[in-house]
């Protein structure tokens, strides 16, 4: 038996994972990225001339931010998800079942992979649209945070998803039900303040909402809340469900029987 | 003596049906051991719950001393499994996969292994091939290429043959020999019962969950059927002495006559010389295992 480094099983499904997402980049990035500068395209060709959100700020230039923030958490969640679901269906899971990875190893590789390719989309989204309308960046410090914040949580979202998935067809559910209603009605388009009242309050629970709105506050000193409340709120929510997945894992709920 | 593998009252259950009764099986070092049982008999579930891709509902399981549950990680490192479905990762090249294998087991600078593994498995030439580019029996040596990266005392392989060519099961045989001559022990499941009597020194036989019959190979041989002899007399029939070992109903003139052991063979001899019969055909037919099991699967 040879000797082992502390932690190298960490650090090997973390470059698997990233390996894996950087060797199909057209689907993985660049898809996302172009879906996104569409979104721009479009909708700023309708909207600009009819609609200003925050003042001094045009739309196409609020819309940037959201759209960043909105291909981050769908990319996060794909990755660990998507990756997870494949090894189940085609078997290759028991790569990692086998060797002696503790289960918090397991979910930091697959949620800091996740995050990276979150943030890789997410700068992608705002570089490119950086081309057609210039965005300030007033506290980059706050939108690292909620990048990060949002990536984590839906990288380990993606991780509860392909665990309890058992097939292609309940995690498009979880997707197409969960996650994109989510992220399109937490005001990726729009401030929460155009709502009529009762909207307002239902989005004041929608958590991705404070990703969106403490992520836009990075780039123009402006949001429909503070932004510490939505670091606290998104935060809570992270640790929370990191706790309950890291949980899952120490379990082996539906991995190990 | 430390066992390689220790097995202590395991149970398991799948809702209502019971995949492990109680199963106790202490497996030497260095040994080769044949675990076998027909289709549902509990050997992958066995194999599993070792592994750590299953829990037992009941009992202790040690892999070179290390308790699978709570010393987990000791146990996964002392383990290398081929396991009997043919899954591969189809992001990755043959190397790329086999350096990602072995850094899960904490091996970052490992490439002399590796290469010297793939050399043995004749994987050298495929290095840099994706995965999906191989064939079946090449996707299984890398099966293989992966339960030994990290160098494990205990090899455990779960038909490891099943849909290979001749060509690459003798290769195969060749290589898990030479490592069970290195001193790793190594634990195999078939349904080729000529390979498990062959390699074999010892063989554990499970049905229904429960372990029906634990032994050396030789003793199982032995043991549970005896010998039989074909003959073919040159004028007369078959004397009256002789007529309750007549096995089945002679066809073209020849007897087959069930032997409980090789001493009989002398006894039947000598009835024939004191009758003044010539035998102008005999052939000995020894038992092997395969009769050996489906004896035991009928009789338990």
């Amino acid at each position: 038996m040879l000797k082992s480094a502390p932690m190298a099983g960490f650090s090997t499904l973390f470059r698997k994972e990233i390996t894996r997402f950087w060797k199909v980049s057209f689907q993985t990035i660049l898809a996302p990225v172009l879906t996104a500068l569409l979104y721009l395209l479009i909708f700023s060709h309708v909207l600009e001339q009819h609609v200003q959100v925050y003042p001094g700020v045009r739309y196409t230039a609020f819309l940037v931010p959201g759209l960043a923030m909105m291909s981050l958490l769908q990319n996060s969640f794909a990755n660990s998800s998507s990756s997870l679901i494949q090894s189940k269906i085609t078997g290759n899971i028991i790569f990692v079942l086998l060797p002696p990875l503790s289960h918090f190893e397991f979910f930091s590789a697959y949620v800091l992979a996740s995050a990276v390719r979150g943030v890789v989309v997410g700068f992608g989204v705002f570089a490119i649209t950086s081309i057609f309308v210039p965005v300030p960046v007033q506290s980059p410090l706050w939108v690292l945070l909620f990048a990060l914040l949002g990536s984590g949580l839906l990288g380990t979202l993606g991780i509860v998803a392909g665990i309890w998935a058992d097939k292609f067809d309940q995690l498009a559910a979880f997707q197409n039900f969960i996650i994109i209603p989510l992220t399109f009605l937490s005001g990726v388009f729009y401030s929460i303040h155009s709502l009529p009242t009762f909207w307002q309050e239902v989005s004041h629970f929608n958590p991705f909402f404070y990703m969106i709105d403490g992520f836009r506050y990075g780039f123009f000193g402006v949001s429909d809340v503070s932004p510490r409340l939505s670091v606290a709120i998104v935060g809570g929510c992270l640790l929370a469900l990191s706790f309950a997945t890291l949980s899952l894992l120490k379990r082996g709920y539906k991995l190990r029987n | 003596m430390q066992h390689a593998i220790e097995i202590r009252g395991v149970s398991k259950a799948y809702g209502n049906v019971r995949a492990l009764a109680d199963i106790d099986l202490d497996i030497p070092e260095g040994e080769f051991f044949a675990l076998l049982g027909p289709n549902g008999a509990g050997k992958t579930t066995l194999i599993s719950i070792l592994a750590g891709l299953a829990r037992a509902d009941a009992g202790r399981l040690k892999v070179m001393g290390h308790d699978v549950a709570t010393d987990y990680r000791g146990a996964r490192r002392s383990l290398g499994v081929v396991p009997q479905e043919l899954v591969f990762d189809p992001f990755f090249t043959v190397r790329e996969t086999l350096q990602f294998q072995s850094g899960y087991f904490g091996l970052g600078r490992n490439d002399a292994w590796i290469d010297e593994v793939m050399a043995r498995l004749d994987l050298t030439n495929r290095a840099d091939f994706n995965m999906r580019a191989l064939s079946g029996g090449m996707k299984r040596r890398v099966l293989v290429a992966q339960a030994l990266v990290h160098k494990p005392p205990v090899i455990i392989l779960d038909e490891p043959t099943a849909g290979v060519d001749v060509e690459l099961r003798q290769g195969l045989w060749q290589f898990i020999r030479q490592l069970n001559g290195d001193g790793h022990t190594i634990v195999l499941t078939t349904h080729y019962l000529d390979e498990a009597e062959a390699l074999c020194s010892r063989v554990g036989m499970l049905k229904q969950g429960k372990l029906v019959a634990l032994d050396s190979t030789h003793n199982l041989l032995k043991g549970y059927s005896g010998a039989q002899l074909r003959l073919r007399l040159a004028h007369g029939v078959l004397p009256e002495p002789l007529m309750p070992l007549v096995a089945a109903v002679p066809t073209n003139g020849e007897y087959l006559l069930a032997l409980r052991d090789y001493a009989e063979v002398e006894t039947v001899l000598g009835v024939l010389r004191k009758n003044g019969l010539v035998v102008v055909f005999m052939e000995l037919e020894q038992p092997d295992l395969e009769e050996v099991f489906v004896e035991i699967m009928r009789r338990d």
